[in-house]
């Protein structure tokens, strides 16, 4: 089991070496002096200065050397300065914007897994009924709508025509802080973005809790007299969790792709906003930070969700 | 015994075909999609009102006998927005396909038949590029090339093709110790021959649904960064800038039609290819014969 955990870290180690080689390079195709990313705009400097950081930087030195230079900079932290914020420092901009982003995803993400998993269970008890056929077509529908689109219809329904909850934003402005005021505007976006993926979860949960419905062990439980209810519950649906549960972590970009629309269409103050903002205004240092960081937490959740895969399922040991 | 010879005679293309159209789904969204292709493709000749025409008198009205999915904020028509919107849209989702196809196939062919070298580097190099997700490549990618719809049909292109090419080059891996492959290089036939003369027509398949699902896949990536204000630029219409307008509040709140009915079109045109597309995958699969 430690082998195989440190085996997967050094992979995963080996693919995030490999990502800032990737955004190293597409930061180099990018339009512009690689200078300006780390010139402070609100500070005014002279040429012979501008000069000295060239040198200072090794931005003459050859492309390696400066990957090199760029990587211990980005280790220690410093990821050049924003442009479109009056030079402040990318990483604690960034920083300053997860804590937003995992609300809304991790909102999302239970409300999906919630919701699939039970509808799931649901759907493959009532096989081929009427109840199991209106889910299923749901969750195509639910898979084939665009982020944006069911994000634009649940602002229109529930915020502007409903007025159940406030239209936009983490909080009300100027209104002191309270837990109920945040899930008020939490609650629409992190419904909408969970469509997406609980469709996604219920459609796997419904044909794996199927796959194991027909395995002996549980044709030997009904067998023994064990009732319906304990057949599906105890013995079925704890089998059939574990693909989903992989399911869940492997598509977490979905749901961070998911979070970059509903974030800009709700004002939700995270990474996605940044992000569009950034490419918006071609910030290039807050691009490749963001970029950077989302790859690193993508790598690192599959990264647990294979340890955690390989901790419940002892058959993963062998291969 | 005659229809029997005849029915194991039909080759597996035309067989295939066969299943496709006893798939109810997949005629439905065939019956769909033609219409909407159709419609797209001859509105200039039938329809009265151009895309771009502005008409300061009919701003912001609702669906009415002269505009009848009513008019934007500059009096522009709707109806020929949406359609022009789906020519544009779906233009650029067509050939965005057919480059990474191509891309997808070369790429995935070349790593399971040129040898273990080039296709460890070359999966390699998919599996970094699946890293990301997609959105977020996206948006690089956008940064650096801009926005129009050259920049937006390569930017698609680019995105799209590696889960392609591993799928071609899974099978290919496979065929390249079959009897007929290894016989032909030893009769001495180069990489070339080999990819165009054994490994196309057994990935066809894999090429054909690949091609279909990228099209739906194309049209929601063009409306995701349209929608962003990244991809295809006003004042030409797209789906997904014509949804761009309902960021405003007064928008979406006062005049629904103007984003509501780019919206269901790219609904609808999605949903009907990935049936066609799922279809297409049943049709394929020679064990859905058995059943």
């Amino acid at each position: 089991m430690l082998q195989y955990i440190l085996r997967r870290t050094a992979v995963g180690l080996l693919m995030l070496l490999a990502l800032t080689v990737l955004i190293f390079t597409l930061l180099r195709l990018t339009p512009g002096d690689p200078i300006d990313a780390y010139v402070n705009p609100s500070v005014p400097i002279s040429a012979s200065d501008l000069e000295m950081l060239r040198t200072r930087l090794g931005l003459e030195r050859p492309l390696p050397v400066q990957y090199f230079a760029w990587l211990g900079a980005a280790l220690m932290g410093d990821f050049g300065y924003s442009i479109q914020y009056n030079g402040e420092g990318v990483l604690p901009l960034v920083l300053s914007r997860i804590g937003p982003t995992i609300l809304l995803m991790f909102s999302g993400l239970v409300i999906a897994a919630v919701v699939g998993i039970s509808t799931g269970i649901f759907a493959a008890v009532r096989r081929n009924k009427l109840a199991d056929l209106s889910l299923s077509t749901a969750a195509f529908v639910g898979i084939s709508s665009p982020a944006f689109l069911t994000a634009l219809l649940g602002l229109y329904v529930f915020a502007v025509n409903l007025r159940w909850v406030p239209a936009g934003g983490m909080l009300t402005p100027g209104a002191p802080f309270s837990v109920g005021d945040l899930l008020a505007h939490l609650i629409l976006p992190a419904t909408l973005l969970s469509i997406g993926h609980g469709a996604l979860i219920m459609r796997y949960m419904r044909s794996s809790l199927l796959e194991v419905l027909s395995q002996d062990y549980v044709r030997t439980a009904r067998a023994k007299g064990v009732r319906e209810f304990w057949v599906i519950v105890k013995h079925a649906v704890r089998n059939a969790l574990l693909p989903v549960i992989t399911l869940i972590g492997s598509t977490i970009g979905i749901a961070i792709g998911g979070a970059i629309f509903i974030e800009s269409v709700f004002d939700w103050p995270g990474m996605g906003l940044l992000m569009v903002n950034a490419v918006v205004r071609r910030d290039y240092p807050v691009i490749m930070c963001a970029t950077l960081l989302t790859g690193a937490c993508v790598i690192l959740v599959n990264l647990l969700t294979d340890i955690a895969y390989a901790a419940v399922d002892p058959r993963i040991k062998v291969a | 015994m005659a229809s029997l010879t005849h029915a194991s005679s039909a080759g597996p293309i035309r067989r295939a075909l066969s299943r496709f159209f006893e798939n109810g789904a997949a005629v439905v969204g065939l019956a769909i999609l033609i219409p909407i292709l159709v419609l797209t493709l001859t509105y200039d000749l039938w329809w009265l009102h151009k895309p771009n025409d502005i008409d300061l008198l009919a701003m912001n009205q609702g669906p009415s006998s002269a505009h009848w999915l009513g008019s934007d904020g500059v009096g522009r028509d709707i109806m020929a927005r949406l359609l022009q919107g789906g020519r544009i849209s779906l233009l650029v989702a067509t050939v965005s396909m057919a480059i990474s196809t191509f891309l997808g196939f070369f790429i995935g062919a070349i790593a399971g038949f040129a040898g273990r070298f080039v296709d460890g580097a070359t999966m390699r190099f998919v599996d970094l590029a699946m890293t990301l997700p997609p959105v977020i490549f996206l948006l690089v990618l956008a940064s650096i090339v801009g926005s129009g719809i050259v920049p937006t049909i390569f930017v698609i292109s680019l995105l799209s093709w590696p889960v392609l090419s591993r799928m071609v080059r899974a099978r290919l891996l496979e065929l390249r110790e079959r009897d007929f492959v290894v016989a032909s290089r030893g009769m001495g036939a180069g990489l070339w021959h080999l990819l165009i003369r054994h490994g196309l027509p057994n990935t066809i398949d894999i090429l054909v649904v690949y091609a279909t699902l990228q099209v739906a896949n194309g049209i929601l990536l063009e409306a995701g960064l349209s929608f962003l204000g990244l991809g295809v630029t006003p004042p030409e219409a797209s789906w997904g800038n014509m949804l761009n307008a309902a960021r405003a509040t007064h928008v979406l709140e006062n005049y629904p039609w103007q984003w509501m009915f780019p919206g269901g079109a790219l609904v609808v045109t999605v949903l009907a290819i990935n049936f066609v597309g799922d279809g297409l995958r049943d049709a394929f699969d020679p064990r859905s014969e058995l059943k």
